[in-house]
């Protein structure tokens, strides 16, 4: 699914390198970050590549390792799902990779993101800004608190063209005139004055989602982006999230809970369990042939639509382990039925399992291992 | 021949009688508006709907939000004073009684609620939020009500010890049990389950669901169970209600309603819940529903769902459903759907085309659990053998040589 063999995207996308003298390049800033852009995109491969990411909290309580050493890759057009339960610092890892983490109390500690060849974790705060918005949309779990109630929602879908495409205020209100029509707003134009309350949730997320194309990032994050909506109009959001990735070649990171809709969206899937990536992989080696006891028990707990009532669901008993100074062990070895000794006193590294790029971290399911 | 009967899958529970039954219950909430609060219109919340739950069964109430399934079930156990229509539980009319009546009878129907957060008050303990209903319907005193506390404590699955600690030391899922153990303190019969997973994560919900389930068994309870996830619901019930825009759309047992349904929002509805398989995600036909949910303010003439239904649209818009409320009908034994052309409906592979094909399900390889108890038989008999080499060691004492 890789876009990166697409030569208008490539070479004349409309990256920075293309834009005019305006406002938003004007900078110093800006003119940097956009001869960087252009000199490494030549080189890069990955439109993200993630290394030894570790992000921290300083609480009151103590030091929470909410993400601990978390290193992944995305394709340039790519759909890649990070699923897990609340705490297991899925979220975090959206929000450092654009630095948004709220500091203090968080800290990115270690690490290395680059970003379509510029490392993220270098720039200034005003570069990051350009990157932001420009080349890395959102879209978050909540469409009321991540929208301005007192601006009309034409405004905020103009800004963002403005600011970051410098477009004039006429090209800008028409950039989001279209923009609201592709993501499924009908009369669009008339609908350009109204305010956030004056739509619906699911709406709301698809002026979300408007904003978050209106420069046409090349990274889409999408952190439970549909958890607050119902069924049906969950689906109307994926429908559309799915269908404008294929149309911009927009990779998207989706972060959900819901395992349903990570089988149905994505290519590649990171299973998080407790701050650390526990597995990883195609999705269909992830749900058809899991190879780390924590990805069963998150299969096996799910009741499901295509089967009939069944016996007891099996659960996994007990709690996700607290991330402040976590131990040496494995971090499921409390929860995990087929601990061993090994679980207890050192840690497993992500080790290669059947299937391309698939990895998982447990001694059981290692070659070697007792759990075949 | 009981709903129960048709479904294989459920053991041999006692379903009896009708033990609710709902009559034309209509709940509205006035629209107040100006400075005399005069009323300027109607939330038509819930309208009109009828059903029976049956003693010992669980029905499941599944609807988008705002359809009125919350109201409902507060209705059904007059917490919340219908507009019109009857309930009557176990041939009582719960309108008729009087306050002090009322109370009695809630000795027999409890509630779970939804949000663990909100629903326990943080200034109390754990041992008083459990007392509350027992105090109130002096059910027991003293050390007894002691005892009954730690008791339900267990019952749910919770550390009896934990009676002094207070809401906010526990998780989500503990708090839902400390919810379930308040509502089991007075012995009900009924229990309105209102969302009670829903807030919780994937894995915390299937303990909770499977206490549900367990308690069920244990005490022959009857519950009606609200949940906008319909895999949950397929999950627990013996029969399933579906809700859209106040009305009742379609009853009956979950064979009919996840493998037949004979509502066109139904077979919308089951397309759109995901299914966690990538390659059955892949092969499923999906109607995507166009627009929102209409207000219940104002809902559409006809058959309310008509302006967003892809039937209506397939069968070229035919009058019938712009102008004709479509009643709830029998369409089949025990199932009954509210469309003018449910027929039609039985026939589409809507919704349901994925399940025809062979189901897998992915989760633990049975290597695995074959290798896991080979392993706890070895570790048995190593034990065991062990025992039998300290030879003079007495069973109680095995471990002597550490």
């Amino acid at each position: 699914m890789s876009v990166s063999d697409d030569p208008s995207r490539v070479a004349g996308g409309p990256a920075l390198t293309d834009l005019p003298d305006d406002v938003s390049v004007a900078t110093e800033e800006g003119r940097r970050l956009a001869e960087q852009l252009a000199d490494n995109r030549r080189h890069a491969r990955k439109l993200l590549e993630v290394r030894n990411l570790s992000t921290h909290f300083y609480t009151r309580d103590g030091v929470v390792h909410a993400v601990d050493d978390v290193s992944f890759e995305l394709d340039y057009g790519e759909t890649l799902g990070i699923v897990g339960e609340s705490g297991c610092g899925k979220s975090v890892t959206a929000l450092s990779l654009t630095r948004l983490i709220a500091s203090p109390p968080g800290k990115i500690v270690s690490g290395q993101i680059i970003f379509d060849g510029i490392d993220v974790l270098k720039l200034s705060n005003e570069e990051m800004r350009l990157l932001r918005g420009k080349k890395i949309g959102f879209i978050f779990q909540d469409p009321m608190t991540s929208l301005n109630p007192t601006l009309t929602i034409g405004y905020q879908i103009a800004e963002s063209a403005k600011t970051h495409l410098g477009l004039s205020r006429k090209a800008a209100d028409d950039r989001a005139v279209e923009l609201l029509s592709k993501v499924g707003i009908p009369r669009s134009r008339e609908r350009m004055g109204d305010y956030p309350h004056q739509f619906s949730g699911g709406m709301r997320q698809r002026v979300m989602i408007a904003i978050a194309l209106a420069c046409d990032p090349m990274l889409l994050l999408a952190d439970e982006p549909t958890t607050a909506l119902d069924v049906t109009i969950q689906a109307q959001i994926l429908e559309l999230i799915r269908s404008l990735s294929d149309e911009f070649g927009t990779a998207v990171i989706l972060i959900t809970h819901d395992l349903g809709i990570a089988a149905g969206m994505c290519h590649r899937i990171n299973v998080m369990y407790a701050g650390r990536i526990v597995e990883t992989g195609l999705v269909d080696d992830i749900y058809e042939a899991p190879r780390m006891p924590y990805a069963w028990g998150l299969l096996d707990s799910l009741p499901r639509l295509d089967e009939v009532k069944g016996a007891r669901l099996r659960t996994i008993e007990g709690m996700p382990p607290d991330l402040i100074d976590p131990t040496s062990e494995c971090r499921f070895a409390v929860r995990c039925k087929y601990v061993h000794d090994r679980c207890r006193s050192e840690e497993p590294e992500l080790t290669p399992r059947d299937g391309e790029g698939h990895m998982a971290r447990c001694f059981g399911t290692e070659p070697e291992g007792w759990i075949q | 021949m009981t709903a129960a009967a048709t479904d294989p899958a459920t053991p041999a529970r006692q379903i009896g009688e009708t033990l609710i039954d709902v009559d034309r219950l209509k709940v509205h909430f006035p629209i107040l508006s100006g400075i005399f609060q005069r009323e300027s219109g109607r939330v038509r919340a819930v309208d009109d709907i009828s059903f029976e739950i049956r003693k010992g069964e669980t029905l499941g109430l599944v609807g988008e939000s705002g359809c009125g399934k919350s109201t409902t079930g507060r209705a059904v156990i007059r917490l919340r004073n219908p507009t019109a229509g009857t309930v009557r539980f176990d041939g009582h009319d719960l309108m008729d009684l009087s306050r002090g009546e009322l109370r009695k009878m809630r000795r027999r129907m409890q509630i779970i609620f939804q949000d663990p957060y909100s629903s326990l008050n943080p200034r109390m303990t754990v041992g008083s939020i459990i007392s509350e209903p027992l105090e109130t319907h002096d059910l027991a005193a003293g050390k007894a009500r002691i005892e009954r506390v730690r008791e339900l404590l267990a019952l749910v699955g919770l550390n009896p010890n934990y009676t002094d600690r207070y809401p906010h030391e526990f998780s989500g899922g503990q708090r839902q049990r400390i919810g379930v153990a308040r509502a089991l303190a007075v012995e009900p019969e009924f229990i309105v389950c209102d969302e009670p997973i829903s807030a919780l994560d994937v894995s915390i919900q299937a303990q909770v669901l499977n206490l549900l389930v367990e308690l069920r068994e244990k005490f022959g309870l009857t519950y009606l169970f609200i949940a906008h996830d319909l895999s949950v619901v397929r999950h627990i019930s013996d029969r399933v209600a579906v809700m859209y825009l106040g009305k009742l759309v379609e009853l009956g047992p979950p064979s009919a309603i996840y493998d037949a349904p004979g509502h066109p929002y139904t077979r919308a509805l089951l397309s759109a819940v995901p299914i966690p398989d990538p390659k059955a995600e892949r092969r499923r036909k999906r109607v995507i529903l166009t627009g929102d949910v209409p207000s219940p303010a104002n809902p559409p003439d006809g058959c309310r769902f008509h302006p967003r239904c892809w039937l209506y649209e397939r069968l070229g818009r035919p009058e019938q459903c712009r102008t004709e409320d479509p009643e709830l009908r029998t369409v089949a034994t025990d199932h009954r759907a509210a469309c003018h052309f449910a027929e039609e409906a039985l026939q589409s592979d809507i919704g349901v085309a994925h399940m025809a094909t062979d189901k897998v399900r992915h989760g633990t390889p049975q290597s695995a659990t074959a290798g896991l108890a080979a392993e706890h038989a070895a570790e048995a008999s190593a034990a065991a053998a062990a025992l039998d080499d300290s030879g003079t060691g007495s069973p109680n004492e095995p471990s002597a040589e550490v």
